[in-house]
């Protein structure tokens, strides 16, 4: 329990859309095998602050930073850093579960497959799938398309496709904001698990949901972050009255 | 309003209702115009050469001594041309859609897409000086057994014309592809070679098949271009470096020789518009019936 | 991955460097070949222009042809051109603009409309020369209006009318619903909507549209070497009841001579007709871009 030294640490990190300032200097540190949620209302820049801690937002135009994420102590973002083997090391599951148009082995196997794993494939996917707990329900049909499957059911594909990579972090954008109440609580169950092995970060508008799940929470407003802290700090003795006013429901 | 007056106008917007569906329905009767034309004539035809002997017999010497009707030698030609042509366009026209879709910035894309739109504009006839005046000279030169008139040079210009079709339709159906695939795959670590050609040209591929069909389908059809350089002898042969005579070539040498009408050798040229027209009717189908079902899976 | 040894993970390094070279490798081949689309451009108009060039002045553009290169010119194509475009512009305009106007805001949605626009979509992709044996049967024979311009300029019309119909039932269909229905609710009839609102909303588009498929109809040879058009022509077209020739069967008869010199009539012919088609496109343009700054 390494909680002095966190595996991702922000630092001053503020993100711009061109001029607009979408992340207002936010530091918060994420800890080792630990679920960190990160909640707050729509457009608080939860989302945009994910992707920087894999590099997703590399991809949207007119995207800059200012301050610094530290992996494992060494600059995210230094010149000489691959974003691809980042993203090796730290996976991502969508807000809207996107499975490849392909069989739902191919699906799971993609990702170590480009990587150059020559292991057992067969078998790298059925721990994955495992682990998302999807395994019994599409062990007898690999081959099929992963299109066919459910709603909730490709959204736990697509953890296990991230699984597969064996990262040392998963970041989750809404997971379940797509999802039935059962398919949720099926996730969230398996959040527990995970955790044991795997340092997660999730995002979520529903607080129910952070506070049954994660071990320490981030309150974010307008892009600035009010409050960090242990879950059950902050969602019983909240140190902000902005947090309060939050958790308790009176706005957002 | 008076009671007349409605009626007045009423009565007027009928009148214009009609005449509108009037202008509408030209086309169908265009479209039956050309078949029954078609038909009439090619059936004639039928009462004289049979059939079997028109669609697989090697020889075509209409307007010759001894007078043979196998349509073969021409649809080879045709076939060349559409080869090459697609030799041409196809790696072109993906690799470009590719680079539009997935690399180029704004800038590059509102260079590179007038360009294709110029070459698409340039007439036929102007393909057909450029094959004769330029290509044919420089492929004499690096394979001298090349002759005068050569299915390649017009295949190379066929190609050029067909190419903007086929990377504005690819450039289609890369688009079409939805992002959050591409993140998909980025998020597993992925560089995007390994995303474009992995995730999203698979996902993209009805869509580029179907550009590719219908580019076939406009090389079919071609004409100036193969009658300026492709030459006029029915050649049942595979060598790009002979002289040929495609479907299309054939039909304006006809119409510029004095055929009498009502004669056998008038009657052959509806006989191979009926094979051209057959033909690029159901590559357009097949073409236009994938491309909606590609876009019914994205939608 | 969390593969800790040491000889793993300079494997996995050099896999990544291997990767990542081939991604920019691959980048770079694309980029190229869509370079080539454009080298390909220049090397054509090159040809073309240095080819012709110095044929195109005022004596050229103002004689006939001949036997004789020097004094060769391509008035008669270039008129027979304006001739045959005059009254295509004048049968295809209306009906393919009417046409698109009653599909979009008159046709009930049956089988007779789909049957249609089945009819039209499948007529943009008929071979140019199958429209040119169709102009021959119908209106140079069967309507006796022999090889004359008003054949050609039926059959032209006949051509490029789903193309017309095609743009302009793009630019109606962008109109935005909620205009007709402000006018209906005015108590106008359907004509009077279409009219006042629709047509002028949907101009841009409609004017695109034509002007390209007039830009096809002064480049398309094959049709009007189907019904007739002369390849020798010394005088002008009178009425539209007269023989005629074009800029591109012109082209099309020089370019088939075996003499240099006369490819190089060829070229100057080509040079006047791209730049007449450049000229066009960019009215179109114009207009795209004066339409989308309403």
């Amino acid at each position: 329990m390494s909680t002095l030294n966190p595996i991702l640490n922000a630092k001053n990190l503020s993100i711009f859309y061109g001029d607009n300032e979408a992340v207002k200097s936010i530091s918060l540190p994420i800890y080792e095998r630990k679920i960190t949620a990160i909640i707050g209302p729509s457009g608080c820049g939860k989302s945009t602050f994910l992707r920087s801690l894999n590099r997703m937002n590399d991809f949207i135009d007119g995207v800059t930073h200012k301050g610094e994420i530290l992996f494992n102590d060494e600059n995210l973002y230094h010149d000489s850093v691959d974003p691809v083997e980042v993203r090796l090391r730290i996976g991502m599951v969508f807000q809207k579960a996107n499975p490849f148009p392909k069989s739902i082995f191919r699906n799971v196997a993609w990702g170590p497959n480009i990587n150059g794993f020559e292991g057992n494939s067969e078998l790298r996917v059925e721990n994955a799938l495992k682990q998302a707990a999807l395994w019994e329900e599409v062990a007898d049909r690999l081959d099929d398309s992963a299109l066919n499957l459910s709603g909730g059911q490709q959204q736990r594909l697509c953890i296990a496709r991230a699984l597969a990579m064996e990262p040392e972090v998963i970041l989750m954008d809404e997971p379940c904001s797509a999802l039935d109440p059962v398919s949720t609580a099926r996730i969230e169950d398996l959040l527990f698990e995970l955790k044991q092995k795997f340092t997660i970060v999730i995002v979520t508008h529903n607080m129910q949901q952070a506070a049954r799940v994660s071990d320490y929470t981030a309150f974010m407003e307008n892009g600035v972050l009010v409050e960090f802290g242990e879950t059950d700090q902050v969602f019983t003795r909240p140190k902000e009255s902005r947090t309060e006013e939050y958790v308790t429901g009176r706005f957002g | 309003m008076a009671s007349l007056n409605g009626k007045k106008i009423r009565w007027n917007e009928w009148v214009l209702e009609k005449l509108f569906f009037l202008c509408a329905f030209v086309s169908v009767i265009t479209t039956a115009a050309v078949i029954y034309i078609l038909i009439e004539e090619t059936l004639a035809f039928f009462e004289t050469v049979p059939v079997l002997d028109f669609l697989t017999g090697t020889r075509w010497t209409p307007l010759l001594e001894p007078k043979h009707y196998g349509i073969l030698p021409l649809v080879a030609g045709t076939m060349l041309i559409v080869i090459g042509a697609a030799v041409v366009a196809l790696p072109i026209g993906v690799a470009s859609a590719i680079y539009l879709s997935e690399y180029a910035s704004h800038r590059t894309r509102s260079v590179v897409k007038p360009v294709l739109e110029i070459l698409a504009g340039i007439p036929t006839v102007v393909y057909g000086y450029f094959a004769l005046t330029f290509i044919t000279p420089i492929l004499r030169v690096l394979l001298p057994e090349t002759q005068v008139f050569n299915a390649a040079s017009a295949a190379i210009v066929v190609g050029v014309m067909v190419l903007p079709m086929v990377a504005s339709l690819c450039d289609d159906a890369l688009r079409a592809v939805p992002e959050a695939l591409r993140h998909g795959g980025y998020s597993l670590g992925a560089t995007s070679y390994e995303v474009t050609t992995r995730i999203v040209v698979p996902a993209g591929l009805s869509g580029i098949f179907a550009a590719f069909v219908l580019a076939v389908s406009r090389a079919i059809g071609e004409t100036m271009a193969v009658t300026l350089a492709a030459g006029a002898t029915p050649n049942l042969t595979a060598n790009p470096l002979e002289s040929i005579q495609t479907m299309t070539a054939y039909i304006v040498q006809v119409s510029l020789g004095d055929t009498p009408s009502g004669s056998l050798s008038y009657q052959t040229l509806f006989a191979v518009a009926s094979v051209l027209f057959v033909s690029t009717l159901l590559l357009n189908i097949l073409g236009t019936w994938v491309m909606r079902r590609f876009r019914e899976v994205y939608e | 991955m969390s593969d800790s040894s040491t000889q793993g993970s300079e494997r996995l390094n050099a896999l990544l460097r291997k990767r990542q070279f081939r991604s920019r490798l691959f980048e770079w081949v694309c980029a190229g070949v869509t370079g080539l689309a454009v080298v390909i451009l220049a090397l054509l108009l090159q040809d073309v222009f240095v080819d012709g060039y110095r044929w195109v002045d005022a004596q050229f553009l103002n004689s006939f042809p001949s036997r004789f290169p020097e004094k060769a010119g391509i008035k008669s194509a270039l008129v027979g051109t304006l001739w045959l475009v005059s009254f295509t512009a004048l049968i295809a305009i209306p009906t393919g603009v009417l046409a698109a106007i009653y599909l979009e805001e008159y046709a009930p949605k049956n089988r007779l409309t789909h049957f249609i626009e089945i009819n039209i979509a499948n007529l943009a992709g008929v071979p140019s020369i199958v429209f040119g044996i169709l102009g021959l049967a119908i209106f140079v024979r069967f309507f006796g209006l022999g090889r004359s311009v008003i054949a050609g300029a039926l059959t032209m019309s006949l051509l490029i009318l789903p193309v017309i119909i095609i743009a302009a039932k793009e630019a109606i269909r962008s109109v935005p619903n909620s205009l007709r229905l402000a006018a209906f609710a005015l108590g106008a009839t359907r004509w009077q909507v279409i009219r006042a609102h629709v047509l002028p909303s949907a101009l841009p588009g409609i004017l695109t549209g034509i002007i390209l498929a007039l830009s096809r109809a002064i480049g398309e040879t094959a049709p009007l070497i189907m019904i007739g058009a002369l390849t020798f022509v010394a005088f002008l077209p009178e009425s539209p009841m007269d023989e005629f020739t074009a800029l591109p069967i012109q082209i099309f008869n020089w370019t088939a001579r075996p003499q240099e010199t006369f490819h190089e009539l060829a070229a100057g012919g080509i040079i006047v007709l791209l730049t007449v088609l450049l000229l066009m496109n960019a009215i179109a343009v114009y207009i795209r871009y004066r339409g989308s700054k309403k």
